[in-house]
């Protein structure tokens, strides 16, 4: 899933029409990958691929609070709590969610 | 409608973790087996009981999250539900008491498939633990169907679930959009028709979220939790732990050194009891019975062959009691958390670890205990590999070998240069099976989409009987279906070993009749037997065959002599070092095959067994899939010939590659 690294975004949205206003998104946008364990936070959006359906089966769709609960060493998979139970999701899973920390 | 005699065909749908086999065994109890999918890999566990009139054969269907299949599991799952042909008469969704939330999607849309349902909120004596408090009436009015509850441990609660499975009746109520389809059992069945189309994931989307957004209602109605988003803290404690940098992964590291421990060592004793209660078997039925073909097929084929399955079993038995515990207790999901990443990198899996660990004693555990993967490509890729990992039955072949590499011991520093080749081929086999892991999740394509998502279940004491069921169910299906392959093998390896063309071997039974030959039986009397016993070897169907291969390992540094013990190591690799001793006439002696092999001298008198040609076998005994049981159980997991067939010409090609370079170069 390489076009969902940081990296590739960026290059992306150069690229297309609307490449500034997405860009702008992005520098925007706090991705769950983000965030730091215990940090809460909303789902804003969830990324429009084959993945999102499986995400939202599994808890994880806008609106729905979650916090993370911890990061394996060596930075993945990340856990968060959700739905009322703990999912562990790998990075390239995590850069697919949008969020907005809450205090 | 439960008055007259009826037979039921009931399954159980739910979430992994939620305790589907749990009540399944409580259920069933000792009246289950397991069977086959057709063109899958997926068990299938079924069971029957009675109950008043009824007699009810039950389903254990996969563990599935949804009734939109994104695994060959949840497929299966969902197709079986949905079958036409055998449609079952009711379904009996399972929730884990304790997640409801998350449970509550799949049950939503079961109910709303328009069959007979009964609703189980199970672990509900958790749930209590927890201070959730579920309103079971509520519950069952929202649902629009009967609710039981049952706590899982004492089994109370079984008898209100059978009574509620003959009465179960189509939910009232309906859970998803009206205005986006009236059939939703019409948009489930679609999504088997290839393409899956764009349209149908907005729609699923949409429908989950519509689900999600009902369920957050019911549940605020029905359940009342002081704690809300908040993790047990038993859980969070042992977490901080097992999850920790260090301190996770010398747990981890302790653990499996305890299972290794006990398939290495420990599985030792009862693996020699069977093998000499066989062994006393053999010559009992030798020395009772009418002597003759059918008595040596039985004394020495079968039962030899018996024994040859049976060995195994005190391996998989403690393999998968420690697999079990880990498993149902939630620990498994932690050490796959930890590991995930350093795995990851050579396509495996976080639950790798503990089959390519045990690997080091046995292949055939490891590769049955690769089912916890869920991923369909990481789980054959493990497969695939494990045959690599240097195994408990390689060590007596590389004993031998390498002590005739470095008769006398030399010592570099504090090392024995014996103890460092020997650490050498393991670390070799370790390292072929990494780069093939890599090679081939670089080659391997799979339709199935791939997501590692996945629950980290609270940690709970595990059920002694399910273990103990899990553990019965494992070893039926090795012996069963694995065993019969291995039985067959070992009687067709017995027949080509005792039986050779024509008379050929009556006529070495009279051509030694009367020992007239003067090199022979001088000091030894053994030694007579043991003459004829190699020279009949030589002319049985196996010393024609190992004659026939010579021209093509003659590369690699070996006559047909060991050509022969190439082929019966193909039983198990330990059978080289025995067939070596029977061909050089040292009947069981260690010590006198070694001294014997290494005074052979070829035509031109120079050393046989030099280091070019020891090294040689030593490098192919590391990577030949010299190995029947592993060929039948991958046969059996993969459940096609396919992968054991492309296992073994790539391992054999392996080995046969290597060896020529080590004695192309040492030569």
């Amino acid at each position: 899933m390489v076009h969902n690294q940081p990296i590739y975004t960026i290059i992306r949205v150069f690229i297309k029409p609307s490449g500034l206003a997405n860009f702008v998104k992005y520098i925007m946008d706090t991705l769950l990958s983000q965030l730091k364990p215990g940090e809460h936070a909303i789902i804003k959006s969830i990324a429009d691929n084959a993945m999102k359906t499986k995400l939202i089966e599994m808890g994880c769709f806008p609106g729905e609070e979650l916090y993370i609960t911890k990061i394996a060493p060596f930075g993945c998979p990340f856990a968060i709590y959700v739905s009322g139970y703990e999912l562990s999701l790998r990075l390239n899973e995590a850069n697919n969610i949008v969020v907005e920390r809450l205090n | 409608m439960s008055q007259s005699k009826k037979d039921l065909k009931v399954v159980l749908l739910g979430n992994p973790n939620a305790g589907k086999s749990t009540l399944f065994n409580a259920l069933t109890g000792l009246n289950q087996k397991t069977g086959n999918y057709s063109g899958v890999t997926v068990d299938k566990l079924q069971g029957s009981f009675k109950y008043k009139n009824n007699s009810v054969s039950l389903i254990d269907l996969p563990g599935t999250y949804s009734l939109f299949a994104k695994s060959t599991d949840e497929e299966v799952a969902v197709k079986d539900l949905l079958s036409q042909t055998e449609k079952p008469d009711v379904v009996v969704i399972v929730l884990d008491s304790t997640n409801l939330q998350r449970n509550l999607l799949l049950a939503t849309q079961a109910l709303d498939l328009g069959m007979r349902t009964v609703v189980v909120l199970n672990m509900i004596d958790e749930a209590i633990y927890q201070n959730i408090h579920i309103d079971i009436e509520k519950l069952k009015d929202l649902l629009g169907a009967n609710v039981v509850a049952i706590d899982s441990r004492t089994k109370e609660g079984t008898e209100k679930i059978k009574e509620a499975i003959v009465n179960a009746e189509v939910s009232r109520n309906k859970f998803f959009d009206l205005t986006s389809t009236s059939d939703y059992a019409q948009m489930v069945n679609s999504q088997f028709e290839s393409p899956y189309k764009v349209e149908l994931r907005k729609w699923e989307e949409d429908d989950k979220i519509y689900r999600h957004k009902n369920i957050k209602y019911i549940y605020g109605l029905c359940v009342k939790s002081p704690e809300q988003l908040k993790l047990k803290e038993r859980s969070t404690k042992i977490d901080r732990i097992v999850t920790h940098p260090v301190l996770g992964y010398l747990v981890f590291m302790a653990l499996i050194f305890t299972i290794f421990q006990f398939i290495f060592y420990v599985a030792e004793y009862p693996m020699s009891w069977i093998e000499d209660g066989f062994m006393a078997l053999s010559s009992f039925i030798k020395t009772n019975l009418p002597s003759g073909i059918l008595n040596d097929l039985f004394s020495d084929g079968v039962v030899t062959g018996i024994s040859g399955v049976l060995m195994f079993v005190p391996q998989i038995t403690f393999l998968f009691l420690f697999i079990a515990l880990l498993e149902d207790s939630g620990y498994m999901a932690r050490a796959s958390f930890i590991m995930d990443k350093v795995m990851r990198k050579f396509g495996l899996n976080g639950r790798s670890v503990i089959p390519v660990i045990s690997a080091t004693a046995c292949a055939v555990p490891s590769i049955m205990s690769t089912r916890s993967i869920s991923n369909f490509k990481e789980r054959l890729i493990t497969i695939f590999v494990l045959p690599m990992v240097s195994c408990s039955a390689r060590l007596p072949v590389y004993t031998l070998l390498i002590s005739m590499m470095f008769p006398s011991t030399i010592v570099l520093g504090v090392f024995n240069l014996k103890g460092i080749v020997l650490f050498g081929l393991y670390v070799l086999g370790f390292a072929f099976t990494l780069i093939t892991a890599f090679v081939m999740q670089k080659l391997l394509k799979t339709k199935e989409a791939s997501f590692f998502m996945m629950e980290m279940p609270v940690y709970r004491v595990p059920l002694l009987k399910n273990v103990a069921l899990g553990v019965i169910n494992k070893i039926k299906v090795f012996v069963f279906d694995a065993g019969k392959v291995i039985l067959s093998i070992s009687i067709v390896l017995w027949f080509l070993s005792n039986y050779g063309p024509g008379n050929a071997i009556e006529e070495i039974e009279k051509k030694y009749a009367n020992a007239e030959y003067p090199h022979v039986g001088e000091a030894d009397p053994n030694y007579y037997t043991e003459f004829i016993a190699s020279k009949k070897l030589e002319a049985s169907y196996i010393g024609v065959l190992g004659k026939a291969i010579e021209p093509v390992i003659k590369p690699l540094g070996y006559d047909w002599k060991i050509g022969i013990a190439i082929i019966t190591s193909f039983a198990a690799r330990e059978v080289f070092v025995g067939t070596m001793s029977t061909i050089y006439g040292a009947n069981g002696n260690e010590k006198g095959i070694q001294e014997k092999l290494m005074s052979e001298r070829d035509e031109n008198g120079n050393l046989k067994y030099t280091v070019a040609v020891c090294f040689s076998l030593v490098i192919f005994y590391v990577f030949a899939m010299q190995c029947m049981s592993t060929i039948a159980v991958v046969k059996r997991e993969t459940k096609s010939w396919k992968w054991p067939t492309i296992q073994f010409v790539y391992l054999t090609a392996l080995a046969y590659l290597s060896a020529w370079i080590t004695f192309t170069i040492l030569k």
